[in-house]
């Protein structure tokens, strides 16, 4: 995709790009949450290497150890590493939403597009389905797709791309309508430019600014999302490792060892604060008029 | 703004129709049928039949679709698979729990969230500004139930201040605040988040409008302007906002209603996915999707009473 944006943006919109990071890394909150989100990316990608245990090992003799040098961040009830288990949650947590909210953005720029740049008729009807799907609570429309389909993480990763496409449809398709009526779009179409050359030389490179915002705001949802239902054992299912469904196991040990729970909860929240600060940062230094609804 | 109504009102009807369909079409589009998924296989073949033959399972498609729209019309959500009980009674008898939880949790956060933001508009520009836009994000940032989980772990475990689990005694009042505290308090912290930047970026819009101005003029205190005129405007985004966040609360009600043990939509409708039990998935889905098709029509309808500006510009 980048490559894409690349041959097409414009000389002085790259001029532009290379502000908007110079913006983003001068902004203290955007600095520090690409610093947390470059952190957590290297220790998913890395994770074989970073994690002292094997996350699956188990060593039922030492369960429910609080902290200690062997074990940094103690041992769950099968005494697996809990820290081992968390670096390789980062890899569920980030392959997860990065997986689904890219193929969401993707979908929703093409049904953006064509809603917004096709015939009425198509409009009314896409932006009808966007609606619905938009008005179901969020929430129970996962739930429902999960009781059809069954739990396990191609059902999280389909479920999270349903929920997500209405909003990046609806706000693709409301700057293609502005952008349809632009002087240059106009002066291209009587040139005689075909559908395709405006749609991706023209209206594509533009849109694709405020949607690279909004998904980046959103991967924080998602890894909140996916936590979530893993904790629910309606996402990820043990015993591969997720923030998620460690945390439920924290919460059956919460009187016995706390540690686990406590544990936890913190590369969650960190992960999440940080690509919501980089999602903010990005957003001043690139498009701070854009408003984001709560979800 | 009586066509405004009309409008608004039909749209609604229109999407809550396309949202029973496309629930009904689902369950067509799933590999077996929903009574099998839901016995699971080692069903015995009367046990299923008589499953679809309760289900209704057996008749052609179009007199299913049918049912399905006319029982919903009257009430009738089907019946559970497991107990056999109505799916509406089941949903009525925890839903003022689940609304009881989400109206505590917002009441709190709208008065802390309005006041953050209005601080951070008369510290405008200042250190103190700052500091709340990034705690506000945090605010934001933080999920409802890991919240959950550690205040349960401090007020409930260690501290042994407030019950760690359920919604109360029915009838006794005290017992039932008790038990709203903690579960309120992690949906709500969000809530603080939002609602504050939300102020303060409505109310810095009002601020250059030229009856503050004529206040200022006045010689008011800036204190005196921004409670008394600029907030009046800048709660207009705020309702909107409030309604839309419904399906959010409830997102967030799921999984801190699990923490707690709390009988609530969010459990009931968990149990159920778990168990594979349909009826109670789908009837629980239609009545909270029209809970919220009422209220963000209501908020639209408020919004339009109090902003005549919003009923110009609705046009088809």
């Amino acid at each position: 995709m980048s490559s894409v944006a690349d041959a097409a943006v414009p000389p002085v919109a790259r001029a532009a790009s290379a502000g908007a990071l110079w913006r983003l890394m001068s902004d203290p909150m955007g600095a520090g949450g690409a610093v947390i989100v470059v952190s957590f990316v290297l220790l998913a990608l890395f994770a074989p290497w970073v994690a002292p245990y094997d996350p699956l090992k188990l060593d039922v003799l030492n369960k429910l150890q609080g902290p200690s040098l062997a074990h940094l961040a103690g041992t769950d009830q099968l005494g697996r590493d809990t820290l081992s288990r968390l670096i390789w949650g980062s890899r569920t947590a980030l392959g997860i939403s990065l997986t689904a909210t890219g193929v969401a953005g993707a979908i929703g720029l093409v049904l953006g597009l064509i809603a917004g740049y096709g015939p009425r008729w198509l409009d009314g009807a896409l932006v009808l389905v966007f609606d619905s799907l938009s008005s179901l609570p969020m929430i129970l429309f996962a739930l429902a797709v999960i009781t059809v389909l069954g739990p396990g993480t191609t059902t999280l990763i389909l479920v999270i791309v349903l929920v997500s496409i209405p909003g990046y449809a609806r706000l693709i398709r409301a700057q293609t309508l502005t952008l349809k009526t632009a002087d240059f779009v106009q002066a291209e179409r009587s040139m005689g430019a075909s559908v395709p050359r405006i749609l991706g030389r023209h209206l594509l490179p533009n849109v694709v600014g405020p949607l690279v915002i909004v998904l980046s705001m959103d991967v924080p949802v998602v890894i909140m999302l996916e936590a979530g239902l893993s904790y629910l054992n309606l996402g990820v299912r043990p015993p591969t490792p997720s923030w998620g469904n460690i945390l439920y196991d924290g919460y059956n040990s919460l009187r016995q060892q706390p540690t686990l729970v406590i544990a936890a909860g913190v590369p969650l929240v960190l992960s999440t604060i940080g690509f919501t600060f980089l999602g903010e940062g990005l957003r001043d230094a690139l498009d701070p008029r854009l408003q984001v609804r709560p979800r | 703004m009586l066509t405004y109504a009309i409008k608004r009102i039909a749209l609604a009807v229109v999407i809550l129709f396309t949202v029973m369909l496309a629930m009904f079409a689902m369950v067509f589009l799933v590999p077996g049928d929903p009574a099998s998924l839901a016995l699971g296989p080692r069903a015995t073949p009367a046990l299923k039949a008589e499953l679809i033959q309760r289900m209704g399972l057996d008749q052609p498609v179009p007199v299913q679709v049918w049912n399905f729209f006319s029982n919903a019309a009257h009430g009738n959500f089907g019946y559970d698979v497991w107990s056999k009980r109505p799916v509406l009674d089941q949903i009525l008898e925890v839903f003022p729990n689940t609304l009881f939880l989400g109206a505590v949790a917002l009441g709190w956060a709208l008065v802390l969230g309005v006041a953050l933001g209005c601080l951070a508009v008369v510290w405008r520009g200042t250190f103190i500004d700052t500091v709340l836009g990034i705690l506000s994000v945090s605010m934001i940032a933080v999920p409802s139930f890991v919240i959950a989980l550690y205040s349960l772990l401090i007020f409930a475990v260690w501290l042994n201040w407030l019950p760690a689990v359920g919604a109360g005694t029915p009838g006794d009042w005290g017992s039932q605040i008790r038990a709203v505290i903690l579960p309120a308090f992690a949906i709500g912290v969000t809530w603080v988040g939002y609602l504050a930047r939300l102020v303060r970026a409505s109310m810095l819009e009002v601020m250059g409008a030229p009856h503050i101005r004529t206040a200022r003029a006045f010689g008011l205190s800036e204190t005196r302007i921004v409670t008394h005129y600029a907030l009046r405007l800048a709660i207009i985004p705020t309702i909107a906002i409030l309604a839309v966040g419904f399906g959010a609360i409830l997102s967030s009600a799921v999984f801190v209603e699990t923490v707690f043990s709390r009988p609530g939509i969010g459990t009931l409708v968990t149990a159920a996915v778990s168990k594979r039990n349909y009826p109670v998935v789908m009837g629980t889905t239609l009545f909270m999707t029209a809970f919220y098709l009422f209220v963000v029509t209501a908020a639209d309808l408020l919004i339009a009473r109090l902003d005549p500006r919003v009923r110009d510009v609705f046009r088809g």
